[in-house]
C-alpha cells in the first residue's frame, strides 16, 4: 500500500471526496490531512519543492515598462523586494542594498508564460530514449501526468529563460483523446521536477480534437478512426466519471451514516468497501470539480463548438482552446464564454485542419470584448521568441484596422496566458504583490532585435545577458 | 469526385501577373545585395521585366508606372528556402505531397534513385503560393525528401509569381542525406554512407560492377555521372566530423558540395571557407536536437560569415517561407552584420544554387523581382508594401487574406470591446 493510499484511508472518515482528489489538489490535501499524524511531517506526493534562493532587493529605473494589465508607463521604475514585485511608478527610490538597474532606452515586462510546451516530455536531444510525451497506447490516458516524464536536464528549459519566459505548462502530446495532466513549471534550474513546479498552480488536462486522435488510432483500425469516434470517446470518458463521482458519494453516504451509528453506539455496524480507486476517473472527477484545467488541442472552430457542447454536457469549463487557427471564425462565442485561445502568430497549412489559418487570428481572438488570445509555442524554437511571434500578431491586427498598442499585445504572451493557466493572482502581470518575475528587454521586445537583457525570477536574476552563465546549467550540455 | 476546388480557389490561384509594364521606382532605401551595398534615396527602373538602371534622378518612360517609395526599403525578391513548397498543398494528405519517393520494391533497388526530379510535379497554381508571394518572396527551391534514403533526388529552384515554367535555368541540384538522417538507409552506419556511395560512383563508372545487386538503374547512373562531373550536390549533414569527411569525399569525386542543415559547421568554418563550400542553414537552431548537433549554437551564421563561407538561411517546413527574413533578422542580433543577413536570403543562395546571372540583387539586367517594404525588411513588424515579380506586380491577395476579410467584417458590427 502507497503511503498516499494509507492516508487516504487513514482519512476516509471525513474526507472521502477530497480523499479521491488528493493527488490531484496535493498542497491543499496535504493541510486537510494533517491529522494523519504520520504522514503529515512529509509533503504530500509530487509537490512542488520549488522555492526561490533569496535575493536582494531590486529597482528598475527609468524603462518603459509594459505591466500586463494594459498599461504602459514611460520613464517607470519597478521595484521587487523578497522576491515579489513591491511597488511599480516613478522615481521610486532604492531601499538599502538594493540592486539598481538603470534601464533608461530598456523596456521592462513581466516574464512571458507559454501555455504549450513539451519541453523535458519531448526533449532535447530528440532520442528514443526521451521520447516521453504521448502514452500513445490508448485513446483516453487521463490517468498519466506529464510531470512524470519531464526530464529536467532538457537544455530548452534554458533557452527558453534566455527569451524571457518564467513559467510554462508543460503538456502531454496531442495523440490521445485525453492525454493525460499538464503541469505549470517555472522556469528555473533545477534536478527534479518538484523543484521546478509552480507552487499551487492547478494541473491542467490535454485534449486533442481532429485528426491526430483519429490518426494515432485509426490508422491501426482502431477506435476512434473518425470525428464522430473522437467524440464518443470524450463522452464516454466523462459518463464514467460521473458514474464514478456518483459511487464515491454513496460510499460517503454510507461511510457517515456508519459513523454516525458507531458513535451512537450501534455495535453491528460495518463500514462500507470504498470504490476500487481509478486513477483515470479520478482524474476527470477533477475536472468535473473544477479543480483541472482543461487545456483542448483544437484546430477548427466547429469542432471547439463541439467541444464547448461537451464541456456543458458535463459541467466542466474549458480553459483555453490551443492550436485554435481557426478561432477567428469563433471569436465571439469564445469570448463570451471565457475560453482563451492559444494561438499561432502564422503557423498553417501542415495539415487539413489548420488550412484555414490566418495571420490576423490572434488579433481577431483578442478583439471582441472578454476575449483572450494568447501567443503559444508548442516549440522549443518558438519559445524562444514569444514576443517575436506576438509583435507579428500585432502587426497583422494593427494592419486589419485594430487598434493594438504594445501594451495590449504584451498580455497576449503573459496575463492571458496567467489567466489560462489559473495562476493570474501570483505572475503574469506587474501588479504589487505578484511574484518578482520580470524582464529587462534590450528595447522594444516588439522586434525581431529584442533581446532579454536580464531576467528575474521571484525576483532571483537567472539570466544577465552581458554575463552569461559560464557553464550551460544542464548537466547534459557539459 | 470529392476534391473540388473551390471557385474562389481557382480565380486566387490564377497568376497574380497584370502585365509587364515599365516601373519606376523612386526615392527608395535600395539594399541592392550586391556590390554596390545600400543606396539611399535611389530609383530602380525596370523595363521588360528586367532591372533597367539602378540610380538618382532616372527618367520615368513613357507609360511607366512610377511608384514613389518616400524613402521605404526595397530588397530583391526573397528567397523562401529549401523545401517541399510547391510539392505540396497539405503536409499531412498524402496525395497532395510530392517531394518523397516511396516505390515498392527491395530497398537495394528504389533507396537509390538520383534520376528522381521532383521538378516536373511543382504546382505553379498551387493555392499557397500566393500567401507567400504576397511576403515578399519570388523563389525558392525545391528539395524532395525522403527519411529512408540516401540520394534523396534532384530538385530546382523556381519562380512563385505564377508561371507554369518556373524552374530556374542552371539550378538542378542533387540532394542526399548524410549521418545520422540516413542511418536506416545505410544500414544503421554512418561509416557504410561511403561505401554505398562508393560503390554507386562504381557503377557510373563501370557499369555492371556490381552485377544483380547494382545500386543504380541505367537512367541513376546516368543522372549520377553529371552530378560527379562537378555538379552541385546538396548533402544534408549536421555534425562537425560528417561534415569535414564528406566535403572532403565529395570533392575528391568531382561533386561540388553544398552543406545544408550544418548545425556543427560554426567548428569547422575555416576549412569550409577554405574549400569555398557554402551552407544552408537554420539560424534559429540553437538546441541540440540530436547527438548529430549537439554544438548547435545562436551564432554559426555569424562564425561561419566571419570566416569567409557564404551562407543561405532556410527552415526545413515549406509552410514557413516567409520566415526566411525573420530567420536573418535573428542572426543579425545575434551577431551577423546586417548586410550578410540580407545577402543570405538573397543574394547567397541565387548563388549558391546558380541563378546569381537572373537574379539575388538589384542591379542592371537581374530580373525585377523587387519588394519595397514598410520598413526593415528583416524586422518581424514590417511588411512587404509591393511585391513584382519579373516587373510584374504582385496582387497582394491570397486566400488568407480572403479569409481575414471575411471574418473581420463579421467580427466588427457590435462588437466592440
Amino acid at each position: 500500500m502507497s503511503p498516499s493510499r494509507a492516508l487516504c484511508l487513514a482519512a476516509a472518515a471525513a474526507l472521502s471526496a477530497a480523499c479521491a482528489a488528493q493527488p490531484q489538489a496535493p498542497e491543499k490535501s496535504a493541510a486537510t490531512a494533517k491529522a494523519a499524524e504520520p504522514a503529515a511531517a512529509s509533503r504530500a506526493p509530487f509537490s512542488s519543492t520549488y522555492s526561490p534562493a533569496p535575493s536582494p532587493p531590486t529597482l528598475i529605473r527609468g524603462a518603459t515598462v509594459l505591466t500586463g494589465t494594459g498599461t504602459r508607463i514611460d520613464d517607470g521604475d519597478v521595484l521587487i523586494v523578497g522576491g515579489k514585485i513591491l511597488a511599480i511608478g516613478s522615481a521610486l527610490a532604492a531601499p538599502e542594498g538594493a540592486r539598481v538597474v538603470e534601464a533608461k532606452g530598456r523596456w521592462v515586462t513581466p516574464g512571458l508564460i507559454d501555455i504549450h510546451s513539451h519541453m523535458g516530455v519531448y526533449a532535447s536531444p530528440g532520442t528514443d530514449a526521451l521520447d516521453d510525451g504521448n502514452e500513445s497506447t490508448d485513446p483516453v490516458t487521463s490517468q498519466v501526468w506529464a510531470e512524470h516524464s519531464v526530464w529536467p536536464q532538457d537544455p530548452g528549459f534554458e533557452a527558453a529563460l534566455q527569451g524571457g519566459v518564467t513559467s510554462m505548462q508543460v503538456l502531454p502530446g496531442s495523440a490521445n483523446l485525453i492525454g493525460g495532466r499538464g503541469v505549470t513549471i517555472k522556469v528555473v534550474p533545477a534536478t527534479t521536477y518538484q523543484e521546478m513546479k509552480f507552487p499551487g498552480a492547478p494541473h491542467g488536462l490535454k485534449m486533442a480534437c481532429g485528426e491526430n486522435p483519429k490518426r494515432v488510432y485509426g490508422g491501426d483500425d482502431q477506435f476512434p478512426s473518425t470525428r464522430m469516434g473522437n467524440v464518443a470517446g470524450y463522452r464516454q470518458a466523462f459518463a464514467d466519471a460521473k458514474d464514478y463521482m456518483e459511487d464515491w458519494k454513496e460510499y460517503d453516504a454510507k461511510l457517515a451514516k456508519h459513523e454516525k451509528d458507531a458513535a451512537e453506539g450501534d455495535e453491528d455496524t460495518t463500514p462500507p468497501q470504498p470504490p476500487k480507486r481509478d486513477l483515470k476517473l479520478e482524474t476527470l472527477a477533477e475536472v468535473m470539480r473544477g479543480n483541472i484545467l482543461v487545456h483542448n488541442h483544437c484546430y477548427r472552430a466547429d469542432e471547439m463548438a463541439t467541444m464547448l457542447d461537451i464541456a456543458q454536457e458535463f459541467g466542466y469549463k474549458i480553459a483555453a482552446f490551443h492550436h485554435g487557427v481557426e478561432a477567428y471564425k469563433l471569436a465571439d462565442r469564445l469570448a463570451a464564454e471565457g475560453v482563451c485561445g492559444g494561438l499561432w502568430a502564422d503557423w498553417w497549412g501542415f495539415k487539413m485542419e489548420a488550412y484555414d489559418g490566418i495571420q490576423e487570428n490572434i488579433a481577431l481572438v483578442d478583439y471582441p470584448k472578454g476575449g483572450c488570445a494568447i501567443v503559444h509555442s508548442d516549440s522549443e524554437e518558438g519559445i524562444q521568441r514569444l514576443n517575436q511571434e506576438a509583435a507579428k500578431a500585432m502587426t497583422r491586427g494593427q494592419l486589419a484596422g485594430l487598434d493594438i498598442p504594445p501594451e495590449r499585445a504584451i498580455r497576449w504572451v503573459t496575463a492571458n496566458a496567467a489567466k489560462a493557466l489559473g495562476i493570474l493572482d501570483q505572475t503574469g502581470t506587474l501588479d504589487a504583490g505578484k511574484m518578482g518575475d520580470v524582464v529587462v528587454w534590450n528595447g522594444t521586445p516588439f522586434s525581431v532585435y529584442a533581446l532579454a537583457d536580464l531576467v528575474f525570477v521571484d525576483g532571483v536574476l537567472l539570466y544577465d545577458r552581458a554575463n552569461p552563465a559560464p557553464k550551460p546549467r544542464s548537466d547534459f550540455q557539459l | 469526385m470529392r476534391k473540388l476546388i473551390p471557385i474562389a480557389a481557382l480565380l486566387l490561384a490564377a497568376p497574380a501577373l497584370a502585365g509587364a509594364q515599365d516601373l519606376l521606382i523612386r526615392g527608395a532605401r535600395v539594399h541592392t545585395a550586391g556590390t554596390a551595398g545600400t543606396l539611399q534615396n535611389a530609383d530602380v527602373l525596370v523595363q521588360g521585366g528586367r532591372i533597367a538602371a539602378v540610380g538618382s534622378g532616372l527618367t520615368a518612360p513613357a507609360g511607366a508606372t512610377v511608384v514613389d517609395a518616400r524613402g521605404r526599403p526595397v530588397t530583391p525578391g526573397l528567397f523562401g528556402g529549401v523545401t517541399q513548397f510547391g510539392l505540396e498543398e497539405v503536409s499531412l494528405e498524402a496525395s497532395t505531397f510530392d517531394a518523397e519517393l516511396k516505390l515498392t520494391a527491395p530497398a537495394w533497388q528504389h533507396m537509390w534513385r538520383p534520376e528522381f526530379d521532383v521538378t516536373p510535379a511543382f504546382n505553379a497554381r498551387s493555392i499557397v503560393l500566393p500567401v507567400m508571394r504576397v511576403e515578399g518572396v519570388a523563389w525558392s527551391m525545391l528539395s524532395p525528401l525522403a527519411a529512408e534514403s540516401l540520394v534523396v533526388g534532384q530538385g530546382s529552384a523556381v519562380s512563385l509569381d505564377g508561371r507554369f515554367d518556373a524552374a530556374l535555368d542552371g539550378s538542378k541540384t542533387l540532394f542526399v542525406n548524410w549521418g545520422s538522417d540516413a542511418h536506416d538507409a545505410s544500414g544503421g552506419s554512418r561509416a557504410a554512407q561511403y561505401m554505398l556511395f562508393d560503390q554507386a560512383i562504381r557503377e557510373v563508372r563501370e557499369p555492371g560492377s556490381s552485377g544483380p545487386a547494382a545500386l543504380l538503374l541505367p537512367e541513376g547512373r546516368a543522372a549520377l555521372k553529371s552530378y560527379l562531373a562537378g555538379g552541385r550536390v546538396v548533402f544534408y549533414v549536421n555534425r562537425a566530423s560528417d561534415i569535414r569527411e564528406v566535403v572532403g569525399y565529395a570533392k575528391a569525386r568531382g561533386m561540388k558540395p553544398v552543406i545544408a542543415g550544418a548545425a556543427e559547421a560554426w567548428v569547422v568554418a575555416r576549412e569550409l571557407a577554405d574549400a569555398k563550400v557554402p551552407v544552408i542553414l537554420d539560424p534559429l537552431e540553437n538546441l541540440p536536437g540530436d547527438f548529430d548537433r549537439l554544438g548547435a549554437r545562436f551564432d554559426n551564421a555569424k562564425v561561419l560569415h566571419e570566416a569567409g563561407v557564404r551562407i543561405a538561411f532556410s527552415q526545413s517546413d515549406g509552410f514557413h517561407l516567409r520566415k526566411n527574413r525573420q530567420l536573418a533578422g535573428n542572426a543579425v542580433a545575434h551577431g551577423l552584420p546586417w548586410e550578410a543577413g540580407l545577402a543570405a536570403i538573397t543574394s547567397s543562395p541565387a548563388e549558391i544554387f546558380g541563378v546569381a546571372g537572373s537574379r539575388g540583387r538589384i542591379e542592371k539586367g537581374q530580373a525585377a523581382d523587387l519588394v519595397l517594404w514598410s520598413g526593415d525588411p528583416l524586422e518581424v513588424t514590417t511588411v512587404a508594401d509591393h511585391v513584382w515579380i519579373a516587373g510584374n506586380p504582385v496582387a497582394l491577395r491570397s486566400r488568407q487574406t480572403e479569409l481575414r476579410d471575411r471574418y473581420l467584417e463579421r467580427l466588427r458590427p457590435g462588437s466592440t470591446r
